[in-house]
């Protein structure tokens, strides 16, 4: 793009510019004057919107793992072209929820604390490592793609080298923290609302946050599909039915395991009765069940809505909503009854959110604009697998 | 080596004065925060309450848990149980990701909002002063003996003592001793301890266990994991590998024929 171009002013960048001009400001008054004049946070509601946001980025960045797992530990090389953007997804995702979490810590300055003062019993530590285990895993994933860009060979052929060991290691480190996300609250059964608390937290983030991660993959592709066309000088962004089709059917089986899950939940713990109570929390349950499972189940269950790119797209948005709805309800609103004060976040925690979602998309287009992110395979593998053709053939 | 201490509040003996209120206050160098003290909450500036229901007052204070939740989520360490019995807190160590206030069943611990380097902060048990031997500032300002300070079995004794010796005088019950997991803070009252503003059913397991029973199942998880995706990873490529030569002999063998 030219210089004049960029500039042109068009209604999302004025926008842009609007939010991330508060948010800056925000974040000034933030680290100059403390917590309490710039959050609504309270003692006894010490956690809000930064903390649950944290939760539902890493929940949605979990297509990193899963897709990397899927095309390089099962060797099901159809879904190649969803690699790179879902590692990309996952980077950016990460990135901004440690700036996110850097804004809330009471001590910012002490954040390098937990390198080198452990205690290993806390959920706190084990994520706090898998997280930055996991960053630099992501960050040796998407480096042969800038290494590519620059010709530098040579670091590309070590890191194909330990590309499998790095990401079985990704796998596990996501496994963990993206469970432990949910153990973070193992110990205030007292004071999550029963309907969310439960001995099977870990497993329900767990199988939640793979199917959120799907679907963003494929809410992502639509999404990517319209903004960088081949109008624009894109290759290959188009969207490929077939993979996506296969991608919204792991979708539907991951849902229905982690649907029978919390059926099994409910009734064996005796929980079914808090359904009938009448009360925001409830609502706010049925509506992340409804919205985020039953829906999407029952119309994943038609092959014409899973081969159909608008439903797909729907049912996408559906997942989601209901990975962000569970998020902020186990990290925010099923905690609200017990903390006696009524969280609402302030206008700075708003803005300051706002700005790194803004930056984080900008980020993202930069990258692809510069970078082969939509490819249709690893062009290393096809060399590889062109090598052991020969040698067969041979 | 210092014996575990405790503090046993006794409701009955409670006559409101807030001589503990106040000494916490002076002990702590902390400022005054309220005109009626009856009337103030915890806070970062306020360690102890006495809080009035009808005619009949309790203390709140950090109960000292024997398996804290706080010692037991901090990352970093921040918390200790000290010798005494304390829960301690260090503010070198701790980053400010409030897990603590987040995890203490009983709601203690409160926050320095209002400035740019804030501490968590509660009740430490005197620890200062139970070191050198002495009382802490609210047992020793105590007229009424209500809040009694000593060795935490000794304490027990007289709890369980005044229990049995005046069953109608006493909820047969002491607050503290099961509650999380128990801790060396005990209360005993006239009246079924939530009518004071206690928190109530508490488990009688210690917290950090809930916790303990995912966490104990994270080096299983990885090692059956890793061996799983390592083994997947193998057979996976391997049948791809066997497709791809059957393919070729196919092709070898029309080849051939043609």
């Amino acid at each position: 793009m030219k210089p004049n171009e960029i500039l042109k002013p068009t209604f999302w960048k004025v926008v842009s510019v609007i939010i991330v001009t508060a948010g800056l400001y925000s974040t000034f008054l933030r680290f100059s004057q403390g917590l309490g004049a710039t959050t609504n946070l309270y003692d006894t509601a010490p956690w809000g919107l930064w903390i649950g946001f944290d939760f539902l980025g890493v929940g949605l960045a979990a297509a990193g793992f899963t897709i990397a797992a899927t095309v390089h530990i099962f060797n099901l090389h159809k879904y190649e072209p969803l690699v790179r953007p879902a590692i990309l997804t996952a980077f950016i995702g990460y990135s901004l929820v440690v700036c996110l979490l850097v804004v809330d810590l009471g001590r910012p300055e002490n954040f390098w604390h937990p390198l080198v003062m452990w205690n290993i019993h806390s959920v706190m530590f084990e994520i706090t490592w898998c997280i930055i285990c996991y960053t630099t895993v992501l960050t040796l994933e998407f480096a042969p793609v800038v290494l590519e860009k620059f010709k530098l060979k040579a670091p590309i052929k070590i890191l194909k080298k330990i590309s499998i060991p790095v990401v079985i290691a990704g796998v596990l480190f996501s496994t963990l923290h993206q469970s432990s996300f949910g153990s973070l609250y193992l110990i205030v059964p007292g004071r999550l609302h029963p309907l969310w608390y439960s001995s099977l937290l870990p497993v329900h983030f767990f199988i939640s946050c793979i199917a959120a991660g799907l679907s963003m993959i494929i809410f992502e592709s639509y999404q990517v599909s319209r903004a960088f066309n081949e109008e624009k000088g894109f290759k290959n962004p188009g969207l490929k039915m077939e993979i996506l089709s296969g991608a919204a059917f792991a979708v539907y089986i991951v849902l229905i395991a982690g649907f029978l899950l919390k059926i099994f939940d409910f009734i064996s713990n005796g929980k079914l009765i808090y359904l009938t109570i009448a009360s925001t929390e409830t609502y706010l349950f049925l509506l992340e069940i409804i919205l985020g499972t039953i829906v999407p189940i029952a119309l994943l269950s038609y092959k014409k809505f899973r081969i159909d790119k608008k439903w797909l797209y729907i049912i996408s948005i559906c997942v989601i909503s209901g990975l962000i709805l569970n998020r902020l309800n186990v990290s925010v609103t099923g905690l609200a009854a017990s903390s006696g004060v009524n969280y609402f976040p302030s206008f700075d925690e708003v803005s300051i959110t706002m700005m790194l979602v803004v930056l984080a998309m900008f980020a993202f287009r930069v990258v692809v604009n510069y970078f082969p992110v939509f490819v249709e395979e690893e062009v290393h593998n096809i060399a590889l697998d062109k090598k052991i053709q020969l040698t067969h053939i041979k | 080596m210092l014996k575990e201490k405790g503090i046993l509040f006794d409701e009955t003996l409670c006559v409101g004065c807030g001589s503990c209120y106040q000494a916490c206050k002076e002990k702590n160098n902390l400022p005054a925060t309220n005109k009626d003290f009856l009337k103030d909450h915890l806070s970062d500036k306020t360690f102890t309450v006495v809080e009035q229901y009808d005619k009949k007052y309790a203390r709140k204070l950090c109960m000292h848990c024997t398996e804290p939740s706080c010692v037991s989520v901090c990352l970093v360490g921040a918390f200790t149980k000290s010798a005494t019995g304390a829960v301690l807190y260090d503010a070198d160590k701790c980053i400010g990701c409030r897990y603590c206030m987040q995890a203490c069943p009983h709601k203690i611990p409160r926050y320095e909002w209002g400035t740019t380097q804030p501490r968590v902060r509660k009740c430490n048990m005197c620890s200062e002063l139970v070191k050198a031997g002495k009382l802490t500032a609210c047992s020793e300002a105590c007229p009424t003996e209500a809040t009694l300070f000593g060795d935490l079995n000794q304490i027990t004794a007289i709890a369980k003592k005044r229990l049995s010796e005046n069953p109608k005088k006493y909820y047969q019950k002491i607050y503290g001793l099961e509650e999380a997991g128990g801790g060396n803070v005990l209360v005993i009252a006239s009246v079924p301890f939530e009518e004071l503003g206690y928190t109530p059913l508490l488990p009688k397991e210690p917290m950090p266990a809930f916790t303990m029973r995912a966490m104990e199942k994270i080096p299983p998880v990885v090692a059956v994991g890793g061996v799983f995706l390592s083994g997947m990873y193998w057979l996976t490529k391997r049948k791809n590998q066997l497709a791809l030569e059957e393919k070729n002999h196919v092709k070898e063998i029309k080849r051939h024929e043609a």
